[in-house]
């Protein structure tokens, strides 16, 4: 129902004879929604204000600079390292003696599987959709700076880790802000990683959770016709209730297996339908360009088709918010600064090649509305956001681009998309869950008040609407990134110092290859 | 180490059981010999893994190689130690195939001893047992019993 309300179809729906008890549903929903952003609205615009005398939010500045600050400082490490972290994830450099430990390519995959999803399948069309083809340019360059900021966390991550007596790790940008400050004699690091913390709880609960929900039940009610929110997300809650709760690995587990094949499907049928309509790729790419420097008559022009690609990219691959830096830390390795050249493949498989391959998808479909006469897109009557031929936005838009393609497409895409917003929750349950322990101590009733809070937002987010959901998730997410890059900061001579040692030892062949 | 070493492959049946007595036996006619008994635990750096899993992988590995050697390779080297021959017991994670054609290889073993698994499920007829991965691998002659 979130598209329809978000595209003024509500309206067309209430003249519509419904049955009673839809109606006290879509209250429901209603009364969900109304309070939920009335209570998230002033963090909200906190975080997205806009720099003074401008329309430029400085979140997006924050990130962007961090990004460029990270690639200069460690001399375009993402392009140097790229060739040897693909020899890292192969297990090229792994010791035998080590078979059985967590490998680089199941951190990575376990990192990635929290990060693809809908970022790159709603949130690319969110971007699309409102900044216009041109939003993917600017995705791109953020992706491939965002790579710096990856390596640099995901360095510290596994750096400063916490082996425990048991054997288990646990790592994260708190352990780095403690323990990294404490190394270079700075204050604040406890401070910083409870507020860390607090933002890593409300990015599980927003980006990590409700959004997923929101957009599960968007793709659901596409198919079998509106219906409430609140019972998606009911089932939804209850099948993570289990995992989380009650421990049935058996379905993270067949997840875990079923979301890589869904995420490689998806690329080749985005592939097919691209080589299916191979003359306009060109076409695309000249959209892409022209379209990141004049901004192609979108909402915002060319500064909206800016900060729509660097949002997005940013909400998608996550790279300085400090999540990944959870995900990674438990590989085994002597080396910190391998897993972080491992970590940099994540915004480049992410970003780089699975949102380009969405992006080009919804422009060569021809889902959203240009005017033949101008060759400028035509807005809606809101002037939000770009028309499109189904009045669709998020995943529906994504879906009616890849349906020109394929008819059958949006079922597979309904099942994908369910299955990412799962294992995206399991994720960042763990994330959040991290976070509450780092917070709270150990101990299961403290945990199960987590687990328990978590599944009840996922009923939230299913029932409250797009927008308000959208805002809030990347709201808390860019919130720790904040947080995480001031930290990133002042510890990135630590991985200067990593990077040079490992880099130099590599090259005197101190360290070998292993096959 | 002695000159002539023997890899017995062993994976807790009944065929692995035989291998090792083909092993014995054949270790008592050559004389001076060593028998590595080989356990490998299947495992694949290549799977797909939940945080949590990951959390405690290291933990589970260790419980793992204690409860294989438990279980298997620590009765199966006691009972071989009484037949004169040198014994070592190995427990190593990854693909069985390989693992026990490296162990040949760092030992410069003559062969490698494995049992016949009578399984012969639809994975087997796709991609090959175990047995017929390391007669493809092998650097050195395989011995299988059946």
């Amino acid at each position: 129902m979130n598209t329809f309300v978000k595209t003024g179809f509500a309206a067309a729906c209430a003249s519509i004879p419904n049955f009673a008890v839809a109606q006290e549903a879509v209250g429901i929903d209603q009364r969900v929604n109304d309070i939920f952003a009335g209570s998230t609205g002033w963090f909200v615009n906190l975080i997205f204000a806009p720099l003074p005398g401008t329309a430029f939010p400085w979140i997006v500045l924050w990130l962007v600079v961090a990004a460029s600050v990270f690639t200069i400082y460690f001399g375009f490490i993402q392009f140097r390292a790229f060739g040897h972290a693909i020899e890292l994830v192969r297990g090229d450099y792994s010791d035998p003696d080590d078979a059985g430990e967590v490998s680089h390519f199941q951190a990575l995959t376990t990192a990635l599987s929290g990060t693809v999803g809908l970022g790159n399948i709603a949130g690319v069309a969110v971007a699309v959709g409102i900044g216009g083809p041109g939003a993917t340019f600017w995705m791109i360059l953020a992706g491939l700076l965002g790579m710096a900021s990856k390596f640099t966390e995901c360095t510290l991550g596994v750096k400063y880790r916490n082996e425990y007596p048991d054997g288990s790790v646990s790592g994260g940008p708190f352990y780095y802000m403690t323990k990294g400050f404490k190394e270079r004699g700075l204050p604040g690091g406890r401070v910083l990683a409870v507020i860390f913390a607090i933002f890593t709880i409300g990015g599980a609960l927003g980006g990590g959770n409700m959004f997923q929900a929101n957009q599960a039940h968007a793709q659901i009610s596409g198919i079998l016709g509106d219906f409430s929110g609140v019972i998606t997300g009911v089932i939804f809650a209850a099948v993570v209730f289990a995992v989380i709760v009650g421990g049935i690995k058996s379905i993270a587990q067949v997840t875990e297996k079923v979301v890589p094949f869904m995420g490689v499907l998806y690329v080749g049928v985005a592939l097919v339908i691209l080589l299916m309509n191979f003359d306009q790729i060109g076409w695309a790419f000249g959209q892409i360009f022209q379209g990141a420097f004049t901004g192609l008559g979108v909402a915002g022009g060319l500064v909206g088709a800016l900060i729509q690609g660097f949002k997005r990219a940013a909400f998608s691959n996550e790279a300085g918010v400090g999540s990944a830096a959870i995900a990674h830390s438990a590989v085994r390795t002597n080396e910190p600064i391998t897993e972080g050249v491992v970590s940099l493949l994540e915004p480049f498989i992410d970003t780089v090649v699975i949102c380009t391959m969405t992006a080009l998808v919804i422009t060569i479909s021809g889902v959203l509305v240009m005017d033949p006469d101008t060759g400028r897109f035509v807005l809606n009557e809101a002037g939000t956001a770009i028309q499109t031929i189904d009045g669709s936005s998020g995943v529906g838009l994504t879906s009616a681009a890849f349906a020109t393609g394929f008819s059958w497409f949006p079922y597979v895409l309904a099942v994908a998309v369910v299955l990412f917003a799962f294992s995206t929750m399991i994720s960042w349950s763990y994330y959040g869950l991290k976070a509450w322990t780092y917070l709270f101590g150990e101990g299961k009733t403290k945990e199960l008040i987590f687990k328990l809070i978590f599944c009840f937002f996922i009923v939230v987010g299913a029932a409250a609407q797009l927008g308000a959901v959208i805002d809030f998730s990347d709201a808390m997410i860019f919130a720790m990134a904040v947080v995480n890059i001031t930290a990133l900061y002042l510890l990135m001579p630590i991985v200067k110092r990593e990077m040079n040692s490992y880099f130099a030892r590599l090259k005197s062949g101190e360290i070998k290859k292993h096959v | 180490m002695s000159k002539n070493t023997i890899v017995v492959g062993l994976d807790g049946s009944e065929a692995g059981a035989r291998a090792l007595e083909f092993a014995k036996t054949q270790a008592r006619q050559i004389g001076d010999c060593a028998i590595v008994i080989c356990y490998v635990i299947e495992w694949s750096p290549f799977s797909f893994q939940t945080p949590e899993e990951n959390e405690q992988r290291h933990k589970r590995r260790e419980e793992e190689l204690a409860l294989a050697r438990e279980r298997v390779l620590d009765p199966a080297v006691k009972e071989t130690q009484g037949s004169g021959a040198e014994v070592e017991g190995v427990v190593k994670h990854g693909d069985a195939a390989d693992i026990l054609n490296s162990v040949a290889k760092k030992r410069g073993a003559m062969q490698i001893v494995v049992g016949r698994v009578g399984a012969r499920g639809l994975k087997d007829r796709l991609f090959g047992g175990v047995t017929g991965r390391l007669v493809a691998v092998s650097s050195v002659p395989v011995t299988i019993i059946p």
